[in-house]
């Protein structure tokens, strides 16, 4: 079963988190053996993070279908900041990766207890409709 | 030494992969070390893939394996011997002597299939990598070409199944048929791998796509083997006609464009004859050996829709009837929505209705989309359109299923034409 573990955490505007360089160290080397636990334990298909909001465009067909751009707007509450995609034989493993993920060290070392969206992915159907 | 010059085709590709268990077996044996074997016969049979296409098969394919995957593996002793060597300083170890081929030739054993099933499917392993492990040790494929069925990169796929041959070294699996009192334990272990991979294969098998790895016939072709080697087992057989019943009617099971057709609305002059015609055969023989399990009930359910030259002509109390063993052989939830849609198929919709009251108490069920779909297609039945529209889109919303999504979603609007028609040509409905 693949599932895609959402990272919604960036605000427009809020720029990059001014912590002190051994939280942010401690939080790349998280998010890396996050990353590669994953790939040992032969259930990682996909993982990426994003670019901040501000380079984020909305993007609309107009006439003809061209595209018409637009920046994002500071309201918006909040931004996807990076997502995984992980194979695993149970939703209960999804969950536990996203917990993981969730309680990735925040300044102090505290855990950020970020709130991480687990969604199936569409897959094939099942064997027999009636 | 050269065999038939070019002669590349899908009997040898098919030669090739059914050489690999064998190949392994001795390997395995002569060793002592399966998971080291185990990835040397992989290289082994990638050799075999990059050099005969080019050079023709050799005239002893098997022999030829042998020697590839035993080099490779004096190698992996002679490296870990320096290894050790230069740690150590120990006195060197004499080299692991390499019988003359004949005489491991000699040490092939029919068996080692079976053996080796019985080991990648042990029940210490998850699930994914019983399954990774079972088509590559067993079934000959490569990762490359279980990533690619499996949609995975082929490093996590490769490190699924390392990471089952590490549990196999961990928990001290040899390589040796269970005992006696194993047996029928780790028999349906085996058997419950092929049927995942079965399903997972026809579920996701969309017409005419050849892209992908074929693993419907995959299971298949394993199920045979087993099934070679335990002629008089009767889930065995079952399983083997479960699959061949279902597979027969893959063809009509979705329009070109992916679209799923219902049972009931196939063109049954597209269902496989060949296919059902043996797994009839294989089901009347595993039926007469007595005890009656899953995979049988199962295919004699798959064999009594087969039968039916047209939907209408389905014998749906024997349906239920056989519905009603399963309840007592193995229940699921599955199993009782399935009963109950055979149930309103011999009584009417407003009784398969009255059943499924009875399973809003089930937790396991009363979430569950299939019980919404089920509810639909009753209620399609009684023609009470407004509501089977209602369970149809709470069926699609429940799915994790695209191709299913978009079926219910087009059953709802199907039947709001349906409904638009009727009221204007009775524009009094309480007439």
């Amino acid at each position: 079963m693949k599932y895609i573990l959402m990272m919604n955490t960036m605000r427009a505007g809020a720029g990059v988190p001014a912590w002190p360089r051994a939280d942010l160290q401690a939080h790349i080397a998280f998010m890396h053996g996050v990353n590669r636990d994953l790939r040992e334990a032969g259930e990682w298909v996909a993982s990426e993070g994003l670019s901040f909001p501000d380079q984020a465009r909305l993007v609309r067909a107009g006439k003809n279908g061209a595209p018409v751009t637009d920046g994002v707007f500071p309201e918006s509450k909040e931004f996807l900041a990076g997502f995984w995609i992980v194979d695993v034989d149970s939703p209960e493993r999804a969950y536990a990766i996203a917990a993981r993920v969730s309680a990735a060290p925040g300044p102090g070392g505290e855990p950020l207890n970020m709130p991480i969206e687990v969604r199936p992915i569409m897959s094939a159907p099942p064997q027999e409709m009636l | 030494m050269k065999g038939t010059a070019g002669g590349w085709d899908p009997a040898s590709e098919r030669l090739l992969r059914e050489l690999a268990p064998q190949v392994l077996g001795v390997i395995a044996r002569r060793f002592r070390d399966f998971p080291a074997a185990e990835d040397a016969v992989q290289e082994a049979m990638l050799a075999a893939f990059r050099q005969w296409p080019a050079d023709g098969v050799p005239e002893n394919p098997r022999a030829w394996l042998i020697r590839v995957a035993s080099r490779r593996m004096t190698d992996m002793v002679r490296n870990e011997i320096a290894r050790r060597e230069r740690e150590t300083a120990a006195t060197p170890e004499e080299e692991p002597a390499i019988e003359p081929l004949d005489e491991i030739e000699a040490e092939m054993d029919p068996t080692d299939t079976l053996i080796l099933l019985f080991m990648c499917c042990h029940p210490a392993l998850s699930v994914s990598s019983a399954i990774a492990l079972t088509l590559r040790a067993v079934g000959g494929l490569t990762t490359a070409e279980i990533a690619k069925a499996f949609l995975v990169p082929e490093a996590t796929m490769a490190q699924r199944i390392s990471r089952a041959k590490q549990s196999i070294r961990a928990s001290g699996i040899a390589f040796r048929a269970p005992t006696p009192q194993e047996r029928g334990e780790r028999l349906s272990a085996v058997l419950h791998v092929l049927y995942l991979i079965f399903n997972e294969g026809y579920a996701s098998s969309m017409g005419t796509e050849l892209q992908r790895l074929d693993l419907a016939h995959e299971a298949i072709r394993l199920t045979r083997a087993a099934r070679a080697l335990l002629p008089e087992d009767a889930e065995v057989a079952g399983l083997l006609a479960l699959m061949l019943l279902t597979d027969a009617r893959r063809a009509a099971r979705t329009r070109p464009g992916g679209e799923l057709i219902p049972l009931d609305k196939q063109d049954r002059s597209m269902w496989d004859r060949d296919e059902i015609a043996e797994g009839a055969t294989l089901l009347t023989f595993a039926l007469s050996k007595g005890a009656v399990g899953f995979y049988q009930l199962q295919a004699a359910i798959a064999a009594v829709h087969d039968e039916a030259a047209q939907a209408e002509d389905t014998d749906w109390p024997q349906i239920l009837a056989l519905y009603e063993l399963l309840q007592r052989a193995a229940p699921s939830p599955m199993v009782t929505l399935n009963h109950a849609i055979a149930f309103a198929m011999v009584h009417g919709p407003a009784s398969g209705l009255d059943r499924l009251r009875a399973l809003d108490s089930d937790e396991r069920l009363s979430s569950h989309y299939r019980l919404d779909a089920v509810r639909a297609h009753l209620f399609e039945m009684l023609g009470d359109f407004e509501t089977a529209i209602h369970h149809y889109r709470a069926a699609a919303a429940g799915t994790i299923s695209l191709p299913e999504q978009n079926y219910l979603m087009t059953q709802a609007a199907r039947l709001e034409e349906a409904r638009e028609q009727r009221k204007s040509s009775h524009p009094h409905p309480e007439l």
